[in-house]
């Protein structure tokens, strides 16, 4: 008897990852629910990235429709990031990534000799895990976007898009008359709220936020729920998160990771009250950590 | 039972057991640390008490003050001013020998002319100059002393000594007395090592030609080293791909800043001189040379500031749809400014300091004009002071030390400016 519960929990200490390595191809590699949407605005059709050796994503086919909020899960290292950063190609700055597959956005290859990143990032805008404004004033935090992309004619209309960014981002009210003090003096909440401003000043039609929240309070971070509500009337929003309660309150649908695997996507609902895997059943009843 | 009892002890115990040893260890690192800094302090303290000692007397001169006879006859002898040939030294003499009347006698008079300055002269020369109408005046002027003169009210010529042994012969130094009580002799501010080039008369040799000639030199490096080693910073760090040649060109920078720099020096020479036919002494040559020193420090310091600057920053540039150019200049450049500017305030006080590259490409003659061009030829503050510590005469051994005292006031005024503007200049983030 305890040499059985031995062997058993020196199985789940040496060889828990691969365990669900094999759960996964055991359980067979096509992602259950609804990879497609009614109105898809961003498709990813069998993505894969390798970091040197390190297959990081394996076989991805997801759709992300006009202005709807998707949620993507999954245990720490399951590759959600580097998806995200597909999206926007932020991984052509990784020298050791390598990205396959085809992704579109509104019918055009993103990875396309003619696209150029710089011209993406302006339709794909992000938001990091870290708060991370410039060392610059609040007002060119915001107006670094337009003045780069050359989006404002003159100062007032620059001015008109700085402030009406701040207000969408439910930040004007506390900085309006501090807009010359150095982005970085906000707090962190305040500064969160000052890169998704600085991030919708360019007029993105898809923002993509890397765990907005993760560096918040219960009380920040629920503004930034509410802004997200908000924004998915324009943007359509793709969102990592590792709590579950966060992908239930803002996202319409939810994408489960598991190393590498897209393993499950559905309506957010329907994955948390009747999912359909096993390995997304164990991971939201708590079950991987 | 003594095992079990060990064996029972409480972590608390265990830990206050170990504390002892813990607090007497912390307790000695932290005294020989002090005694390291003390040490440190000591010696600099020593150096510079020292150097003062020697040095600060320099910055005094002493001064006779003689009655000038400004003879028409002698300087405007057909009625018209004749600067040129007039014979300054002759009213020079005239006016020592009416100090000093009752000596006679050729050989006596040769050595009582030798208590005024040759520089005296041009003293006398240069008032008249200035103003014409001291023309069959005579006029009250203090002229620079002999440096032996200056020496023995320095008290650096000791009297009680053999005659034969000393530069003053007693005779001299009996003349000198009777000035000074006359009241005739005064120290002076040295106004002369400050506005002189170099000379063979103590009295009268300056470092201003030598601080030109490092000015004009530091200012071609500056102009040459920043801007190159900035943009080669950028692009080794930002833009090339890492591979074998990318190592290979960082090993070589590294090995670059622990080359010997009279290396760089024989570089100069077969380079600019023999092959570019630049002219020699030039201190555009020497800007040249300090150039290929300073490089790799401010290249080094560069890629460090860079590398400093938060990724976080960069990705939400880049996130934004900022090109790779602009992330480096709206971003990483200024955030790294003030670590470049530190480092390369570092070189530019390396290379002040430096003489040996210097000594390959000729700039160590004997210059006497002072510099006031990029390709005229001139000497460095540490090269002077190297030809000054050769020099034999006592007076120049104290030059030395001015000139030393200087030189390293340049020094902390530079790096004192390299904190300022990292303080001025850090931003938090
Ligand atoms: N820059 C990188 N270079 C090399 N490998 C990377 C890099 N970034 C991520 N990886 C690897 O890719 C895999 C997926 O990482 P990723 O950061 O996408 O995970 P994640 O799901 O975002 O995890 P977390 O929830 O902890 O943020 C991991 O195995 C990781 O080691
Ligand atoms: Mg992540």
């Amino acid at each position: 008897m305890t040499a059985m519960t031995k062997t058993a929990t020196d199985k789940r200490k040496t060889a828990a990852v691969p365990d669900y390595h094999e759960q996964v191809v055991e359980l067979g590699r096509e992602t259950v629910g609804q990879v497609r949407c009614a109105e898809p605005f961003m498709v990813a059709e069998k993505v894969n990235v390798h970091y040197g050796d390190n297959h990081a994503i394996r076989d991805v086919t997801l759709e992300i429709g006009k202005k709807e909020v998707v949620a993507l899960i999954g245990p720490s290292g399951c590759g959600k990031s580097t998806f995200l950063r597909c999206l926007n190609r932020m991984n052509d700055s990784i020298e050791s990534a390598r990205v396959s597959g085809n992704i579109t956005l509104d019918g055009t290859d993103i990875y396309s000799k003619e696209q150029d990143p710089v011209a993406l990032r302006a339709r794909v805008g992000m938001v990091f895990q870290k708060p991370n404004p410039f060392p610059k004033s609040i007002y060119d935090n915001v107006a670094y976007g337009p003045r780069i992309h050359g989006l404002a004619g003159d100062r007032a209309e620059l001015d008109t898009i700085v402030h009406s960014s701040l207000e969408r981002a439910g930040l004007l009210k506390e900085v309006k008359d501090r807009l010359d003090e150095p982005g970085t003096s906000l707090s962190g909440g305040q500064q969160q709220r000052l890169c998704i401003a600085r991030t919708i000043a360019v007029n993105p039609e898809v923002i993509l936020m890397d765990e907005p929240c993760s560096a918040l309070d219960p009380i920040a971070t629920a503004r930034i729920e509410d802004l997200m509500d908000e924004l998915c009337e324009d943007y359509a929003i793709v969102i990592v998160t590792h709590s579950m309660q966060q992908a239930a309150r803002v996202s319409r649908r939810v994408a489960y990771f598991h190393l590498g695997y897209l393993v499950e996507v559905d309506d957010t609902d329907k994955v948390f009250t009747n999912p359909q895997h096993k390995l997304t059943e164990d991971y939201i009843t708590g079950r991987i950590g | 039972m003594g095992a079990k009892r060990t064996r029972e002890r409480t972590t608390l115990q265990k830990v206050e057991a170990g504390l002892k040893r813990r607090r007497r260890k912390e307790l000695i690192f932290k005294l020989s640390g002090e005694i390291a800094t003390g040490v440190g302090i000591l010696f600099l303290v020593l150096f510079f008490a020292i150097l003062l000692n020697k040095g600060s007397s320099a910055f005094q001169q002493t001064y006779l003050q003689l009655d000038i006879e400004f003879s028409a006859e002698v300087i405007a002898p057909g009625g018209q001013l004749d600067l040129q040939y007039a014979d300054f030294d002759g009213i020079v003499r005239a006016a020592l020998q009416k100090e000093l009347p009752e000596i006679s006698g050729r050989s006596e008079r040769r050595e009582l002319y030798r208590l005024a300055s040759v520089g005296a002269a041009y003293q006398v020369h240069d008032v008249i100059a200035e103003n014409p109408g001291l023309l069959g005046t005579t006029q009250s002027i203090w002229v620079p002393a002999s440096a032996d003169v200056d020496m023995l009210v320095k008290g650096n010529i000791d009297a009680a000594v053999d005659e034969a042994l000393r530069t003053l012969s007693d005779q001299q130094i009996d003349w000198i007395n009777r000035l000074d009580e006359a009241g005739r002799l005064d120290l002076k501010f040295n106004s002369a090592l400050f506005s002189n080039g170099d000379s063979r008369e103590p009295e009268l040799a300056g470092i201003k030609g030598a601080m030109m000639g490092s000015f004009f030199m530091l200012a071609v490096t500056i102009a040459l080293s920043f801007p190159i080693g900035v943009a080669a910073a950028i692009y080794l760090e930002e833009f090339a791909p890492r591979n074998s040649w990318s190592d290979l060109v960082e090993v070589n920078i590294n090995n670059l800043a622990a080359v010997p720099s009279i290396v760089f020096g024989l570089l100069g020479l077969a380079v600019f001189i023999n092959w570019m036919a630049l002219p020699r002494s030039a201190p555009l040559v020497g800007g040249l040379v300090l150039t290929l020193l300073t490089l790799p420090v401010i290249i080094i310091a560069s890629r460090a500031a860079i590398k400093a600057v938060p990724p976080s920053i960069r990705q939400a540039a880049l996130g934004l749809g900022a090109s790779k150019t602009q992330v480096v200049f709206h971003h990483v450049l200024p955030l790294a400014m003030p670590g470049m500017l530190t480092g390369a305030i570092i070189g530019m006080s390396r290379a002040l300091g430096e003489s040996a590259p210097l000594l390959m490409i000729g700039m160590i003659a004997f210059v006497v004009d002072v510099p006031g061009s990029f390709t005229d030829p001139s000497t460095a503050l540490p090269v002077q002071i190297y030809l000054w510590a050769d020099s034999p005469e006592r007076a120049f051994a104290e030059r030395t030390s001015a000139a030393i005292i200087v030189l390293l006031a340049f020094l902390l005024l530079m790096n004192l400016a390299a904190v300022i503007i990292r303080r001025r200049m850090e931003r938090k983030w």
